[in-house]
């Protein structure tokens, strides 16, 4: 007989909890968001001996159960819920041997909740080299638990650990520390105000603001005669409440662990001394951030090239065997042309993540946040705010979300809004054909035009980010305790499994998220093109014809679809907006461009292709004709005038609207997710754009 | 004196934390009465400071260290 029993994980960062979590589940995971927030919810299921089936939930990390951020509340929730269908039957606490003392002041916050707890010791192949040694079963008695010593990285332990899971039915629920030794006078009070509650539970409700079942909330808040304590006294009494924890924790252990100092080995204070070193530490961060840009925009496009040939051969394959007809190009230039338009990402963001992966799994973004803090402070940023200034140059979505972790409300609002100035991978494809258009080619000092003009770009997004920064720190009147506590753990050979899974994760939110948009625009801009009204569109042939006699059947071709697509519904809102544009030196093709990109910028290339292959009535051949003839088409456009489109001028505002303008509906919706209120997208929005649309103005007015 | 006065390699005890001042995440990780602190490094500009509190390795900013009394130990 099978059962379902629901385990949570839990524990402080860096234990190794994810770790614990792939073992169980290898891929039977799946990540989704808790609701109405943007928390990462990690769920997997486990077949556990004596017929029992664990689903797992590895909760985010969190030092205690005084929760100071978003992540770690949803710790607190679920604890407190005993009706959510997710609410554990077994708690297992993952600690690091290395950390026990530390990492034990979670678990007897878990345990006095009365959950059956479990506690995991990790790394236990760090033992030897530490010099530490453990007396187990001293430390279930004391703890009054069953412990599992496992190391996830030599995979030992884990098959002791399910059938410890299996059995969670003989845990013991008593709890480790008395709520009232903390403060006998007001403990009995509060317990005599709620003889039904738990304390501890009780104690954690009034500490912070936890909304589980609003019904006791509101008991607490409508009994009159208990008065609860200032929020400085409160303060103390938790003070008070931690040294009464690390009591407990040190008696424990005093007998429980010994630690032999003279065979301890410190390979973290050896490394820190070149690696946080004040000038070292800087040159050796600098050489990563090249290596990775390395990565990402060279070594990707090799697969990236691969996937965009395939995906235009299966396009011409489709067009060639199917039908001709209406369904047939709206499969070829509107489906298959926007999946290819998401997949040519998937190499540079899973590049990006993979070094992100590494660098967070060794331990050493501990370390870039120590070196940057000073520095990023001056901006009014926190040396956390690296993490999304660096997320960001693959995705500002992902980056928003990464700011959660900084304490302090205004360095984390500055950091969110400014994040989305760096060059995300999207503005890539626009920058390269652009670039590729009006950049002469030559060399200065063996680098290329392009590729220093792609350099100064990069440059360009991240300055504008930290001068936005400075200005929003002058601005924004917005008092909020900053505080900056980061832990500087042990250096460690990161572990592939947890890498792959972590970029094979990234890599399909990506996919599944931005993708579905990017499709959805693909097709409706086929529609839009392909379609219009009057007499114009629908007669363009004989228009066309009675206008130009004596043409060439090919070129009257061209001419013809010319006609029709700026009759077509798209053509209609290119020319409506072309007044607004004509001054950043914009034809209304380009209109429609920028029209589109204010879903996604990466749509901008795949909209000028749909536009230029539907203005063509010629056949493509192959990939490399393709890719040049797109760019051949748009280096030969001119306007009514016969002056070209694309010259150095036009060519540069281009560039700068794409790096300043915001024009990423994700990210606006993650941005008002993350800081609950439109405000501050709108903001953002009409700032960036207007800024954009400025810059924009005089490149293009000083250089035509 | 005051945790942002330690010398890098230097030892202290703490002596007092403010509650009121010092982020409860900070108590948590060990900073706390009785406890033995080292600096381990600091940043450019001393500012943060590296410490090994409790054998706890964390980075913490100057503003905070300064509200967190200590007693060297002398070697």
């Amino acid at each position: 007989m099978s059962k379902q029993i629901n385990v949570a994980l839990i524990g402080n960062p860096n234990t190794g909890k994810t770790s614990v979590f792939n073992a169980l589940t290898g891929l039977n995971q799946k990540v989704g968001n808790y609701p109405g927030i943007t928390v990462d919810k990690k769920e997997g299921i486990c077949k556990m001996p004596h017929g029992v089936n664990a689903h797992i939930i590895d909760l985010p990390g969190t030092y205690s159960l005084n929760a100071s951020s978003l992540d770690e509340n949803v710790v607190i929730e679920l604890l407190l819920n005993k009706n959510d269908k997710d609410f554990p039957d077994v708690a297992v606490v993952v600690t690091d041997v290395e950390n026990l003392k530390r990492n034990l002041l979670l678990y007897t916050q878990i345990k006095d909740l009365e959950i059956p707890t479990l506690l995991v010791i990790n790394m236990s192949d760090r033992m030897a080299y530490k010099g530490i040694s453990l007396n187990i079963p001293y430390l279930e008695t004391q703890l009054e638990t069953k412990i599992a010593l496992i190391s996830t990285r030599k995979n030992k332990g884990i098959s002791e650990l399910k059938e410890l899971i299996a059995n969670y039915e003989s845990l013991s629920t008593k709890a480790c520390v008395n709520a009232l030794t903390i403060d006998t006078d007001y403990f009995t009070k509060l317990q005599n105000a709620f003889p039904e509650q738990l304390l501890y539970k009780l104690w954690l409700v009034i500490t912070q603001d936890v909304n589980f079942g609003k019904t006791e909330r509101n008991t607490i808040d409508a009994v009159s005669n208990f008065k609860t304590k200032s929020n400085a006294d409160l303060k103390r009494l938790q003070q008070k409440e931690t040294i009464k924890r690390y009591q407990f924790i040190n008696n424990v252990l005093k007998k429980g662990q010994t630690i032999d100092l003279a065979n301890a080995k410190d390979l973290r204070i050896k490394l820190d001394r070149i690696l946080t070193h004040r000038v070292w530490g800087y040159v050796i961060f600098f050489v990563i951030l090249l290596l990775m840009f390395q990565a990402v925009y060279d070594w990707a496009t090799y697969p990236a090239d691969l996937i965009d040939v395939g995906f235009s051969n299966l396009a011409e394959w489709v067009k060639t065997t199917l039908p001709a007809g209406a369904f047939t190009n709206l499969l070829a230039e509107g489906v298959i042309a926007g999946i290819g338009g998401i997949m040519v990402f998937i190499p540079p963001i899973a590049f990006l993540f993979l070094f992100i992966a590494i660098l967070e799994e060794t331990g050493y973004m501990s370390r870039v946040v120590f070196l940057m803090d000073r520095i990023m402070r001056r901006f009014g940023l926190s040396g956390k705010s690296v993490v999304p200034l660096i997320s960001g140059n693959a995705c500002a979505i992902p980056a928003v979300m990464a700011a959660r972790n900084i304490e302090s409300w205004k360095e984390r609002l500055i950091t969110i809004l400014v994040t989305p100035f760096t060059t995300c991978s999207a503005r890539l494809p626009v920058y390269v054909i652009i670039i590729a258009l009006v950049i002469p080619e030559g060399t200065f000092l063996g680098l290329s035009y392009q590729a220093l003009t792609l350099m100064a770009l990069y440059a360009l997004g991240f300055l504008t980010a930290v001068f936005a920064a400075y200005i929003l720190n002058k601005i924004l009147k917005i008092k909020s305790k900053s505080y900056f506590v980061v832990e500087m753990p042990g250096y460690k050979m990161p572990l592939l499994k947890n890498v792959a899974l972590t970029v094979l994760e990234k890599t399909k939110t990506f996919v599944f998220e931005a993708g579905k948009i990017i499709l959805a625009i693909s097709i409706i801009l086929w529609f839009l093109a392909s379609y219009g009204l009057g007499e114009e569109f629908n007669n363009a042939e004989a228009i066309v014809t009675e206008a130009h006699p004596n043409l060439s059947e090919d070129d009257l071709n061209d001419l013809i679809a010319e006609h029709k697509l700026e009759h077509s519904y798209i053509g209609i809102i290119g020319k409506t907006i072309e007044p607004v544009i004509k001054p950043l030196g914009y034809d209304w093709k380009i209109g429609i461009g920028l029209v589109t990109s204010f879903a996604a910028r990466e749509v901008f290339v795949g909209t000028l292709a749909t536009i230029y292959s539907i203005g063509s009535a010629n056949d493509i051949e192959d990939e490399d004709e393709a890719m040049s003839t797109i760019k051949n088409r748009m280096a030969v456009e001119t306007h009514s005038d016969g002056t070209k489109v694309f010259t150095l001028a036009s060519g540069i505002s281009l560039l700068l609207f794409y790096a300043f303008a915001m024009q990423c509906m994700s990210t606006l919706a993650i941005v008002k997710r993350e800081t609950n209120s439109w405000k501050w997208p709108t903001l953002q929005l009409v700032f960036m754009s207007g800024f954009a649309y400025i810059v924009a103005l005089i490149a293009f007015q000083v250089l035509k | 004196m005051t945790l942002a006065d330690l010398k890098r390699g230097q030892q202290a005890v703490i002596t007092d934390v403010s509650a009121t001042e010092i982020p409860l995440k900070l108590l948590e990780m060990g900073c706390l009465p009785g406890n033995t602190a080292e600096l381990v490094q600091v940043a450019s500009f001393t500012d943060p400071m590296y410490l090994n509190i409790n054998g706890s390795h964390l980075a913490i900013r100057k503003e905070t260290a300064n509200h967190i009394l200590i007693e060297p130990i002398d070697e």
